[in-house]
């Protein structure tokens, strides 16, 4: 079976197995690395990618239910999207591996929510696990970006 | 720390990273009693940091340590940079293979700054000397007249300069100079040091192209996943691999040998399924029918376990450190109280989890890997497949995460094996699962504590046992007590208690047990924290005030300690390294002053808690609050923390390891907890291996830095300790119920 999806703005076709979870095909198809495999059950948050719009833990979307939709990674987001740059102006990473994960939910956040407060961003990013324990710099990075005060 | 930097030949260092022009440096850490003989002697030089100039004027350094989250890899080469007054945005830097030619390689011990510190800055002002002395020669001027400038030299009489540059064909031809020779920058001249640079990779973290582990690609790769032993020794029965070989993208089944014991750092062996990509691999692994021989661990049940080790530490154990008489004094004691504290099997669970990618032809072993320590890949791999160290080539990646796991090569050696087996390159993924199943875990612990008080309330006798399946259990299976993990936050113990002792029972251990962030100083600190805090309120008295009044009078400790037979060694026994409770009770006045603690609001289900420990030679003191919900759930909307770990480099990156600890210790404190049945762990993924989330991170946490100028001292690891117990000090204040078993979960 032969699907079709946009990924990055780039209109792709896949043929593999439809249960495959799209984090694989990003990543060992595509060589798109920025999503991250963390706990492949949707729990952790580290591969989350934007489907239409909507944040997405990729490694528990089978490919077949991407078929028609466009995704966008972080390398697919603006360099200039002001959560990117309010995460290097914040120094919020450590090792950041969680944190493309982590500005995806963000960035999805504050399209929906421009103005988030601090329920708003537990709510968003309680799915994207930081085990080097950045989520205070993450708090601080998401108002800056959205220009609401900590 | 003396060092002694020699020019190196570019051959066999820097090949292929430099051109044939460049001017190459290094320096090497040597103990003090093996410098003469070094000097004396034409042994091979063998070189722990490498700084090279290029004629295009660009610098290279090599990090030769690993990059999981400190930001090690920009804070040791702004030092280096900063001594030679080099411009940062002609800096590169340049990760170093794994090679014994470096020193020590393993990023574990929060020792990177306090082991090169000195070395960075004598690599740096040695380049800067001969540079000044190359343009002097060239000028005909005195070289003391000469000074770098931003990557230029310049004479300010006759108004000549010259960049780095043009002076690297000269300055490579000049005789060392002498350590004596050398001048180092005053404080005030710093550029970087002090100074918050951002960390090389901040950009690419922020756009996915960090390249971790996990990322790592080698043409012709295939992928591989492992089903290993589940119990601890069990050994493989029978395996049927025919669906999934059906499976598509499944080229190959193929086992591999189970660990024997000791099981160290090797890997566990088990059935590996061969596949065109990670997806592939996994699903061919579902397929697979595997049974075990499950061998004498699968007694292992961590419910009953926990009683063996709780009825240990309620007797005697080893002495480890005794002072006075305490079973006098805790006869005579007008109060006694006692306590037995109780912390769960806890699990690395770095986000990227265990990876590696393996080439291996020809007798050579190329792995490319998020390793703390390359030099043990090195090691382990050559060992597993039969060949010479010097044949393994180990490349670095970024770690995601690491928290003393990825010191553990026994990945890197799956990977090299079954490379060396198909003919491949392969690279072996490890699931969320194999990671949480198949640690090096931080062994679960009891301690029992006896105190004695007098008519004042004051401490006279303190006992504390503390039972727990040691470390060195993985290297000698007779091994049933804690050696050097004892010297973590127990031994130790700063209070000035005339009758004091500290003992140690045997453990088994019944899984692979290893270090994590701050190791046994996690348990232990727990323990003693909550029982000088528990010993106050028996008193009545302010926990803060109480603590520091046991803690006495201003002291080094190397001396009582020996007299009650523990011995501090090493660099531990050095003056600067002495454990000194003036350094200890500054971070506490501290901590309590920027906290608000005297002014601390009561009101019921809040609390303020107060904890303070010393480990990897820095002082850290804590205080936390809580708001405890009615129906148990604790927030914790604060945590001050005061910190002394000597001199900084990079205090954002101090902040951010700190702010880093509190949430790490918070996990420890609330959530985190491993079990086992039949020998196997039975959490798997991060539902139920549960770490801290956002909503459950304290909120805001202070970082207080004493400047100081004592030496650097550790930063990724001593803020863990004093989190725990601070917050469950906190909760008892909050709620009067006393924590003396982690994780809290819910206070009922």
């Amino acid at each position: 079976m032969q699907l079709t999806l946009t990924v990055n703005g780039t209109a792709r076709t896949f043929d593999g197995d439809p249960a495959m979870p799209l984090l694989w095909y990003l990543r060992d198809g595509l060589a798109l690395t920025g999503a991250k495999f963390g706990c492949g059950t949707g729990v952790c948050g580290a591969c989350t990618v934007h489907i239409d719009g909507s944040p997405a833990r990729a490694c528990t979307t089978p490919m077949k239910s991407a078929a028609g939709k466009t995704v966008v990674t972080i390398e697919g987001l603006d360099a200039a999207h002001p959560v990117k740059q309010a995460w290097q102006e914040i120094n919020v990473p450590q090792c950041g591996y969680c944190q493309t994960g982590q500005i995806m939910s963000a960035a999805a956040l504050l399209a929906s929510t421009p103005k988030p407060d601090d329920e708003d961003i537990d709510a968003a990013l309680r799915g994207n696990i930081c085990r080097c324990g950045t989520y205070q710099r993450i708090r601080d990075a998401v108002k800056k970006a959205a220009g609401v005060t900590a | 720390m003396n060092t002694v930097i020699i020019p190196v030949s570019r051959r066999g260092f820097l090949k292929g990273l430099v051109s044939a022009g460049a001017f190459v440096l290094g320096a090497r850490v040597l103990p003090l009693e093996a410098l003469a003989a070094a000097q004396a002697s034409t042994a091979p030089w063998e070189p722990s940091v490498y700084l090279a100039l290029e004629p295009d004027g660009r610098v290279l350094i090599i990090a030769h340590r690993s990059e999981m989250g400190t930001g090690i890899r920009t804070v040791l080469p702004t030092i280096v940079a900063d001594e030679l007054d080099a411009d940062w945005d002609r800096v590169e830097i340049v990760q170093a293979l794994g090679d014994k030619k470096y020193g020590s390689q393993n990023t574990d011990g929060s020792c990177s700054i306090r082991d090169f510190y000195v070395a960075m800055r004598e690599a740096g002002a040695t380049a800067r000397l001969m540079l000044e002395r190359a343009a002097a020669a060239q000028w005909n001027v005195p070289a003391s007249e000469c000074r770098v400038q931003l990557h230029t030299v310049g004479h300010q009489a006759s108004g000549r300069s010259a960049e780095f540059g043009a002076l690297v064909t000269a300055a490579s031809a000049l005789p060392m100079p002498a350590k004596e020779e050398l001048r180092f920058k005053q404080p005030s001249e710093y550029r970087y040091i002090g100074k918050n640079v951002p960390i090389i990779d901040l950009e690419d973290l922020c756009n996915g192209r960090g390249t971790f582990g996990m990322d790592a690609v080698v043409p012709g790769m295939v992928y591989a996943t492992i089903e290993r032993p589940p119990v601890l020794g069990a050994t493989l029965k029978s395996h049927q691999d025919a669906a999934a070989l059906k499976v598509a993208g499944v080229e190959q089944t193929v086992v591999l040998e189970t660990t024997g014991y000791p099981v160290g750092m090797k890997m566990l062996g088990g059935v590996a399924v061969i596949a065109r990509d990670t997806w592939s691999a996994i699903r061919g692994r579902q397929a697979l029918k595997v049974e075990w021989d499950l061998g004498p661990h699968a007694s292992y049940d961590t419910a009953a376990f926990k009683k063996t080790l709780i009825a240990t530490a309620r007797q005697p154990g080893r002495v480890a450190r005794s002072g006075g008489d305490v079973d006098a004094a805790l006869a005579s004691a007008t109060r006694r109280h006692e306590a037995t504290y109780y912390t769960p099997p806890l699990s690395h669970a770095p986000m990227e989890p265990p990876v590696a990618v393996a080439s291996v032809k020809d007798g050579k072993a190329e792995v490319w890997a998020p390793t703390q320590n390359p030099q043990a890949v090195q090691s382990v791999v050559a060992a597993a497949l039969g060949i010479t160290e010097t044949d393994v080539i180990c490349h670095v990646t970024l770690l995601g995460g690491g928290f003393g796991r990825k010191s553990f090569p026994d990945y890197c050696a799956e990977a090299a094996v079954l490379s060396q087996k198909i003919g491949k390159p392969v690279k072996v993924v490890w699931t969320r699962e194999d990671d949480i199943r198949h640690d090096f875990y931080h062994g679960e612990c009891a301690m029992h504590m006896q105190g004695g008080l007098d008519a004042q309330g004051k401490p006279v006798a303190w006992l504390q046992r503390s039972v727990f399946p040691p470390i060195g259990s993985i290297f000698n299976v007779e091994e049933q007590y804690g050696g050097g993990q004892l010297n973590m936050g127990w031994t130790d113990v700063p209070f000035a208690i005339s009758n004091f002792r500290a003992e140690n029972g045997p453990s088994e251990a019944h899984v692979r047990i290893g270090w994590l962030r701050a190791v046994a100083n996690v348990h232990h600190a727990f323990g003693v924290q909550s029982f000088i805090d528990e010993l106050a309120h028996l008193a009545g008295r302010d926990p803060i005030e109480y603590w520091l009044e046991t803690l006495g009078a201003s002291r080094k400790l190397d001396a009582e300690l020996k007299a009650q037979g523990y011995e501090l060694r090493g660099l531990s026994g050095q003056p600067q390294f002495v454990p000194d409770t003036a350094r200890l009770r500054r971070v506490v006045e501290l901590v309590r002053d920027r906290s608000g603690w005297a002014t601390r609001k009561t009101a019921p289900g809040h609390g303020w808690g107060f904890a303070a420990h010393r480990s990897f030679f820095s002082y850290i003191a804590t205080v936390v609050e809580v708001r405890v919900d009615d129906d148990g759930t604790v927030h914790i909307p604060r945590v001050d923390m005061a910190v002394d770990c000597g001199l900084i480099i990079n205090p954002d990156r101090v902040i951010a390891q700190f702010e880093g600890a509190a949430t790490f210790g918070a996990g420890v404190a609330m959530v985190s907890a491993l079990s086992a049945q039949g020998g196997r762990i039975r959490e798997g993924n991060f539902h139920n291996y549960q770490v801290p989330r956002i909503h459950q991170a304290p909120l805001r946490t202070h970082v207080h830095i004493v400047e100081t100028t004592e030496p650097p001292a550790g930063v990724g690891e001593p803020g863990v300790p004093p989190v725990a117990p601070a917050i469950c000090n906190a909760i008892f204040a909050a709620t009067g119920k006393r924590v003396r078993e982690l994780p809290v979960g819910k206070v009922t």
